[in-house]
């Protein structure tokens, strides 16, 4: 039962071949068997979650309306919150914090009568590419436990493929949906900016955050997506746009599909494996039909630059709010004012204020140094005089690469590409190389930046058996087009079957 | 007195507080003084997740202010944030206008009606919308630095009006608060309650020091705030005229010498005090606020504002002058009591068909009245109709002005009509062939009357005026006057 989509699943609880309380326990049993090696999950709700499915079960016996997930287990990563549960971001900062309140994600998802399972374990503020950032623990590859998921949104992807939920929320700033997804081997798609209301996610980058859908299939992602998109008038830069019905679409194949393809993609840096998965990628959907045009992207190669500005910015400033005055993490009281007064003696009273110390120890003490190198980062660009240079310049290259992309998408449905130049790397290996980590994100970043919608779907297994994604882009709010696009690859291709034997 | 070798520099930055029902970005209430942070939610509180929504309601009365402040109002504002941490400031920024304000350039026309200096429109560098912080509430009682934090204002909108640097006096600096407050209660945008802070001043001032070659040298600008009324603005200035001259005179420093200074005003010891240095210069990091969209209006939109705002003070002064023969005087005491005293002064001459006597009414008695009593003018117990009815008749010479105050008195009190109370005082008009009657019988007892006044002296009829009122208090003493004379001449 554990390897069924969630649409085959909702077309067993329909037909009353199971109950949700079955599917539900299933997929504790499965966390129960591989979570200890897997690590996916910061919290999981086996006791609420059987609750709640015993209450679908009722529901759907006592003939009442059902919402469109109505059953169906999933995992939601711990960015999004939920009154009356931690929602941590991966940090110290927020261990103990409990908001009051639902995102509009969340009450998306209870409205639809979906089962929260569990909370999915992330890199700090979603900042990282490993999930090796998280201040708890680190989440193992199902398909080589000595390697990273990816992240930030590493816990949601390797839930996923070790089968232990059969859908996921993940979010994305840079790539943080896509690039786990693809190291994982399932599918993630990030949103076109304004899609998904953002009210209720930790900002980590306000202007780039979306929240969006993962799953093993394009399918299960279309129903995702269909579930928690659509205009909230709490979240003044979700769009005024109507969601189509993505899963009466998804299994349409588009006719006359042109797609784009990039050269410059496959230059120095991408790894062969990948690159020749890729093409034959290309070559089956010139099978299918399309017609494969090459363009250029050419500021896609400031993207990297452009978005370690620009996150950074918008990241100080949204995280300038954990400073320990009001909730969240606060350094030890007497500790500090130990310390204090013995500096105060040492220097004749002079020194630093208690308030000041607060902050700066609340912040040292509980954010992680990823958090802290960004912040850092984002502060010092935007002081005084560097304004014009690194704040308005970012932003003209964010204007032109937007401008790429839409005169791309003047040509072609689709651009597809690689979504890492590598498969998944070995914990550890890029740890003290914080460059060669953001890096990870070359072939990502763009779609933020530009606000577009973009999808990763297994495409691939390297020689060492880690899975390859396949990475389609489309023009924004043109999800519908980019999931038929990406189920016409799946129908023609078995990769998206495949599962690791977990170690 | 010789003028002082310095021009004084003031320019004011006021903080507004709309009157919105609700707050900028969230949908709390911004009423005031209810118990701590009972009008909060996670918006106006900075949880994490929670995102601004802006009050179209503030904008629209921003926009009002602003073109009655004759400011520009660009067709695409923007938010920034301002970012300082402070533990009355949750989000770590404060969401305000930088490089792109709702409005800017305007101007504010100031006066003096007894001539302290001369009119003048003080500039309007720009209005721009934000949101108000909380209250801090430093108790350092017992040795132990002990901050509680209020959240309830936090969010509340505020509207900062940044003016040149045009006033050269501190009553020119009060007169333009005033007009402003005036202006704003015209336009029902704010209580301006500087005691709840819905009306927060700060003041900017330096000296332009003359030389004996005739240059005028900048002293360095001094920022002053924590003044709590207009009376306190004046004096802080005054206060730091003074003291800056004496300091230029000790040390001869320019402007950019020393960095500007922040002194707060204390109202007990009169004097301004230098504040504590900011931890941080001011550097605020402002930048474009990526949860907030734009906010655009047309221009159509900006005309139909500008066809919603009513008569203001400075137009309303030259009607009453133009149209209704005030003076100047009156009609300045008029307006400047509000828009209702000026609707209730144009019904009362309405109706009265006499302007001159409706405004003296209104300065002398209605005012008068309303100051003693305390009330506002809706409290005001006699509307102009009735107080109408009272002039028309001193009007028509059934009683003078004197038993007219009379008369107006028991209306208060008793809560009657003019012909009521006239009734209850025993005034009514007097027949005239009985007061021809009267008048004769006094003439023939005071001979002495008659000689004075046949051999020139008129005035001298006076004693018979007093004469008749103590035979009928109701009788009209010009009257009386016109009829004895009419009588000796004819004997």
């Amino acid at each position: 039962m554990i390897d069924l989509s969630a649409t085959s699943l909702l077309a067993k609880l329909q037909s009353g071949e199971v109950s949700s309380e079955e599917v539900t326990a299933a997929f504790l049993d499965r966390i129960n068997a591989v979570e200890s090696r897997v690590g996916a999950f910061l919290k999981v709700n086996s006791e609420s979650a059987m609750q709640a499915a015993q209450a679908v079960d009722k529901k759907r016996r006592s003939g009442a309306p059902l919402g469109k997930l109505a059953g169906i287990p999933i995992a939601v990563k711990d960015i999004l919150c939920t009154e009356g549960e931690a929602t941590t971001c991966g940090s110290r900062m927020l261990e103990h914090y409990v908001p009051p309140y639902n995102a509009t994600v969340v009450e998306h998802l209870l409205a639809s009568d979906a089962i929260v399972i569990g909370r999915t374990n992330m890199d700090e503020f979603a900042m990282g590419s490993s999930t090796e950032n998280s201040a708890y623990k680190p989440t193992s590859n199902p398909w080589d436990l000595e390697r990273i998921p990816g992240g930030s949104s590493g816990g949601a992807a390797a839930c996923l493929a070790a089968a232990m939920a059969p859908l996921s929320i993940g979010t994305d700033t840079g790539g943080s949906i896509r690039q786990p997804a693809a190291l994982c081997g399932v599918v993630g798609l990030k949103p076109t900016y304004g899609r998904v209301s953002r009210f209720g996610l930790v900002a980590f980058a306000s202007s780039l955050d979306q929240v969006g859908p993962m799953a093993t299939t394009v399918e299960d992602t279309a129903l995702l997506l269909e579930t928690i998109a659509g205009h909230d008038r709490r979240d003044s830069t979700s769009a005024k746009i109507d969601v189509p019905q993505y899963t009466a679409s998804v299994n349409s194949p588009l006719e006359n599909l042109t797609i784009g393809v990039v050269p410059s993609h496959y230059q120095d840096g991408l790894d062969t494996e990948i690159e020749s998965a890729v093409k034959e990628a290309i070559r089956v959907y010139e099978s299918l039909g399309a017609r494969i045009k090459e363009i250029e992207m050419p500021h896609a190669q400031y993207g990297i630059a452009t978005y370690y500005f620009i996150a950074p910015f918008e990241a100080s400033g949204n995280l300038a709010r954990y400073d320990g005055a009001h909730y969240g993490y606060r350094t030890d009281q007497q500790t500090m004012l130990d310390e204090l007064s013995e500096e105060a003696n040492q220097t004749d009273g002079a020194g630093e204020s208690p308030l000041v110390r607060m902050y700066r120890k609340s912040r040292s003490e509980g954010f992680g140094s990823e958090v802290q190198r960004r912040v850092m980062l984002g502060t010092y660009a935007l002081s005084e005089g560097y304004y014009d240079a690194y704040y308005l310049k970012a932003l003209k290259v964010r204007r032109l690469i937007r401008a790429d992309y839409d005169s791309a998408f003047d040509q072609v449905d689709c651009i597809l590409g690689p979504v890492t130049a590598s498969p998944a790397f070995r914990r550890g290996e890029k740890t003290n190389d914080p460059l060669a980590m953001y890096l990870e994100d070359l072939y990502t970043v763009n779609a933020n930046l530009a606000g577009v919608a973009g999808i990763s779907l297994p495409c691939g297994l390297t020689s060492e058996n880690l899975p390859i994604g396949l990475h389609l882009q489309a023009a924004p709010f043109q999800e519908e087009k980019l999931l038929k696009v990406a189920n016409m690859y799946q129908s023609a291709t078995d990769w998206h079957t495949r599962r690791p034997e977990i170690q | 007195m010789t003028n002082p070798p310095y021009d004084v520099i003031i320019g004011l930055e006021v903080h507004v507080q709309l009157r919105t029902n609700t707050k900028l970005f969230c949908r709390c209430s911004t009423e005031f003084g209810n118990p701590p942070n009972t009008q909060t939610c996670p918006v106006c509180l900075g949880l994490p997740g929670a995102l601004p929504v802006m009050n179209r309601k503030a904008y629209e009365l921003s926009v009002k202010t602003a073109l009655a402040l004759n400011c520009n109002i660009p067709n695409f504002t923007k938010w920034d944030r301002k970012q300082y941490y402070y533990p009355d400031l949750p989000k770590g920024y404060q969401i305000s206008q930088f490089d792109l304000p709702m409005s800017e350039n305007g101007y504010l026309a100031i006066s003096s009606p007894d001539g302290e200096f001369e009119d003048k429109n003080v500039g309007i560098i720009r209005a721009h919308l934000e949101e108000d912080a909380g209250k801090s509430m430093h108790d350092e009682a017992q040795g132990l630095a002990d901050t509680r934090i209020d959240l309830n204002r936090t969010g509340t909108p505020l509207l900062e009006i940044v003016s040149e640097p045009d006033m050269r006096s501190a009553e020119e600096a009060r007169a333009y608060l005033q007009e402003l407050r005036l202006l704003l209660t015209y336009l029902d945008v704010s209580d301006c309650n500087m005691q709840e802070g819905s009306l927060r001043v700060d003041a900017n001032v330096n000296l332009h020091v003359h030389t004996e070659t005739d240059e005028k040298i900048a002293t360095p600008i001094v920022e002053v705030k924590n003044m709590n009324s207009f009376r306190a603005v004046e004096r802080a200035l005054h206060y730091e005229v003074k003291r800056q001259y004496e300091i230029w005179q000790e040390t001869g420093n320019r402007i950019g010498d020393v960095p500007k200074q922040t002194r707060g005003w204390d109202d007990n010891a009169q004097l301004t005090r230098a504040q504590r240095e900011k931890e941080e210069s001011s550097d605020y990091r402002y930048f474009p606020d990526p949860d907030l969209v734009p906010v655009t209006i047309t221009n159509e939109q900006v005309e139909a504002f500008q066809q919603q705002i009513p008569e203001l003070p400075a137009a309303l002064r030259e009607k009453l002058v133009d149209e209704f023969s005030l003076t100047p005087y009156t009609a300045d005491v008029i307006v400047n009591q509000g828009p209702e005293v000026v609707a209730y002064f144009q019904s009362l001459a309405e109706h009265t068909g006499d302007a001159k006597q409706s405004g003296n009414w209104v300065q002398g008695e209605v005012l008068r009245v309303l100051k003693e009593e305390d009330w506002e003018l809706s409290e005001f117990p006699i509307s102009a109709e009735g107080l109408a009815d009272l002039l028309k008749a001193i009007q028509q010479g059934e009683l003078n002005n004197s038993r007219g105050k009379e008369v107006f008195s028991e209306m208060l009190s008793a809560g009657t009509s003019a012909a009521d109370a006239m009734a209850a005082l025993g005034i009514e008009k007097v027949d005239d062939s009985a007061l021809e009657d009267l008048c004769r019988e006094i003439v023939m007892a005071n001979p002495k009357v008659i000689s004075d006044v046949q051999s020139g002296n008129e005035k001298a009829v006076g004693a018979l005026i007093g004469q008749a009122k103590q035979k009928n208090p109701n009788v009209n003493p010009g009257q009386v006057r016109q009829i004895c004379l009419d009588i000796i001449n004819a004997l």
